[in-house]
């Protein structure tokens, strides 16, 4: 699989940017697919077909943006960072997708889903969520479009975020404490699952992420890609040109496709990705799935992922919930193989202190997913200083107060990205 | 010519000294991973053919009683490799055909040549794999069809009919009919009419044999449900046996007397 020549990755990257990935078994190159159990087998061929269908359907297209406008807030703001980028001697934009309703890019996604499952007749949404992000979005989205919604959230991130669960449960959604597994986002989109299987024809599974088997790596691109039409757009005209680099955090991968594959045929920009470094590089204490995991199959796609000798899926790590989970989209699995995009990692600390930096820099407390861009952006910046860099603000840090607030203002002010 | 392990398997669900055929499904090593052997002699001596579970962090086809016992074969350091080697190591012929029933990753990180191989050497004859479909198990079946070794093949009462010919045909050693849409070991009863789609199915697969699986879990339901299909798999209902402690033999055996 590393032995592809340069004329084969530079075809699948062509392939790529022309939107034929993935092929008609969603594959994105050698990964991809669909690994799921029989049971669900039709109700994904059905999704397919039905998105295919809706994505390129006109009036969906201005029922759906005219939600992203009057709903969700959209555009996001493109933000300059003066302070930052003096600093970093750099020049900064931030994509604020902190600034979309309910806080994060997640809604982007849920929105599109939930909209396509009224279209495509679903009576019910079952989605799963690891921080309550998705889960929040998903509860608004079927709030807004009259779907009743259920959502499985690991008992362990049910304590960690208290706040969330209630904040759905207001929104009309059922949340379903999951006691089983690791007990966290592995475990609740495995329950999610379960659930689908019992109901194939009458629900919809919102899956929150890049992730899952064929069509989700492919939908939640779709619909997070406005992310990166936008902000193309967006430093276009404030700027007149792109950006040297243009870098976003990676757990599952879903705001960083979106902000990443508009950019692809952009040859002069730098795409970087940057997973979670968590505590350390031994297995268990990160979530770097692109940089330390092997090629695998969980939750229905054949990706990079973290598991032992035996092939059991590995525990991980994050300070951050949101980047906390063993697999990674297929597409970042196949963008990473053929080197158009690079994968680096920040470390729980170096994320602490981007929180820090860019909240007393610029008034803009950023989600703890978030600060590993930002402290990926650092690092660009002192390898590459006085280049213009864009940077994917996922989410707000209003939810990480509770982990916040165990470690003092400033705490890693030392700590160098 | 010796018989195929494949085909050892379609014999046993076709000629069972009592029918429907039995199927007994346990996790390995699961509730005590030292009585493993001991268990799996008791198992196969009054099933027709024994279905034999590797734990998997993440099984998302199952129900709550497949889960437990799939930690708790974890937690006492079950794995493929452990398996094998103590299958390897017994001093005893099985007597009924011996399937795994495995989630992919195990198997894709075993290596598949390597996989059908071992599998072949210590008496497996065939593999389930919940989350492999047909369109991606070309690699997996290429490897255990060099060792005449089946991939038993699962269809749903929701398998569209183009569908269900063309999995009946890939399917070997027999065709799983699940028997209600869900995970298995579903506390709700087992849907009242089945015949239906038995017949579709028993006619998709042709000459190779039918068992349903999924809730059944007493005599009642083996005598409904085998009477429309070749055999039947007992998969919960056992696992809550063994982790009880009660004797899995004994609990067979009333399966199969008359209800």
């Amino acid at each position: 699989m590393t032995d592809l020549s340069a004329d084969d990755k530079a075809e699948l990257l062509r392939q790529l940017i022309a939107r034929e990935l993935p092929d008609e078994l969603g594959r994105f190159g050698p990964f991809g697919g669909r690994y799921a159990p029989e049971t669900l087998m039709p109700a994904l061929q059905r999704l397919t077909a039905g998105a295919q269908q809706l994505l390129a359907d006109p009036d969906f297209q201005a029922e759906l943006a005219a939600e992203l406008g009057s709903w969700v807030g959209r555009p996001t703001a493109l933000t300059p960072v003066p302070t930052l980028s003096a600093r970093w001697n750099a020049e900064v934009w931030l994509k604020r997708e902190d600034l979309a309703h309910t806080g994060a890019h997640k809604i982007n996604n849920a929105l599109g889903q939930a909209l396509l499952a009224k279209h495509l007749g679903a009576k019910r949404i079952i989605a799963e969520t690891g921080a309550g992000q998705h889960g929040v979005a998903a509860a608004a989205a079927c709030a807004r479009i009259g779907l009743p919604c259920v959502v499985y959230m690991g008992e362990i991130d049910m304590e960690r975020q208290a706040p969330n669960v209630d904040r759905m449960r207001r929104l009309g959604t059922q949340v379903v404490a999951v006691t089983s597994g690791d007990r966290t986002l592995r475990a609740a989109i495995d329950e999610a699952f379960r659930d689908w299987v019992a109901d194939p024809r009458d629900s919809y599974y919102l899956l929150g992420s890049a992730v899952g088997p064929h069509p989700y790596p492919y939908l939640v691109r779709e619909l997070q890609s406005v992310i990166g039409r936008e902000a193309r757009h967006q430093i276009l005209a404030a700027c007149g040109e792109l950006p040297d680099a243009a870098i976003a955090c990676v757990g599952g991968g879903s705001n960083a496709i979106g902000l990443f594959h508009p950019l692809l045929g952009d040859s002069g920009i730098r795409l970087i990705g940057v997973e979670a470094g968590g505590r350390g590089e031994a297995l268990g204490d990160n979530s770097a799935t692109l940089a330390t995991g092997r090629p695998g199959v969980l939750h229905g796609a054949y990706s990079m992922l973290l598991f032992d000798a035996d092939g059991q899926i590995q525990e991980t790590h994050s300070v951050s919930a949101g980047l906390d989970y063993p697999g990674v989209g297929p597409e970042h699995a196949l963008l990473k193989l053929i080197g158009r995009v690079d994968y680096w990692s920040a470390t729980d600390e170096q994320a602490l202190a981007a929180v820090d930096e860019l909240s007393a820099a610029e008034g803009i407390l950023p989600a703890l997913e978030s600060a590993h861009a930002l402290a990926g952006a650092k690092r660009f910046a002192r390898e590459y200083p006085g280049s213009r860099i864009l940077i994917g603000l996922s989410g707000r840090g209003d939810k990480d107060m509770p982990t916040l607030s165990q470690h003092e203002v400033g705490a890693y002010a030392h700590v160098a990205s | 010519m010796p018989m195929l392990p494949r085909d050892r398997i379609a014999q046993a669900v076709t000629q069972p000294a009592t029918r429907p055929a039995l199927v007994a499904f346990a996790t390995a090593g699961y509730p005590n991973a030292e009585t493993f052997l001991p268990t799996l002699r008791r198992i196969a001596e009054h099933a027709d053919v024994v279905e034999l579970g590797v734990p998997f962090t993440d099984p998302m086809a199952d129900g709550v009683t497949i889960q437990r016992s799939s930690e708790g074969a974890l937690a006492q350091g079950v794995s493929l490799r452990w398996i094998f080697d103590r299958l390897e190591q017994r001093d005893f012929d099985l007597g009924a055909p011996l399937l795994m029933m495995s989630y992919l990753n195990p198997l894709l990180t075993f290596g598949y040549r390597a996989l059908a191989e071992r599998a072949a050497k210590v008496g497996v004859d065939g593999f389930i794999v919940p989350d492999l479909p047909y369109e991606e198990s070309g690699p997996l079946r290429e490897a255990l069809d060099e060792h005449g070794l089946a991939l038993v093949q699962l269809v749903t009462p929701a398998t569209p009919a183009p569908r269900l010919e063309t999995l009946c045909a890939a399917s070997r050693g027999f065709v799983y009919a699940v028997t209600v849409t869900g995970i298995t070991g579903g506390a709700n009863a087992l849907p009242a009419e089945l015949s239906d789609y038995f017949d579709r199915v028993k006619r998709a697969a042709g000459n190779l044999p039918v068992c349903a699986g999924f809730g059944i879990r007493n005599r009642e339901d083996v005598a409904r449900i085998g009477a429309g299909v070749d055999g039947v798999i007992v998969g919960s209902a056992l696992v809550e046996i063994l982790e009880r402690g009660e004797d899995p033999g004994a609990f067979l055996q009333q399966l199969k007397s008359p209800a």
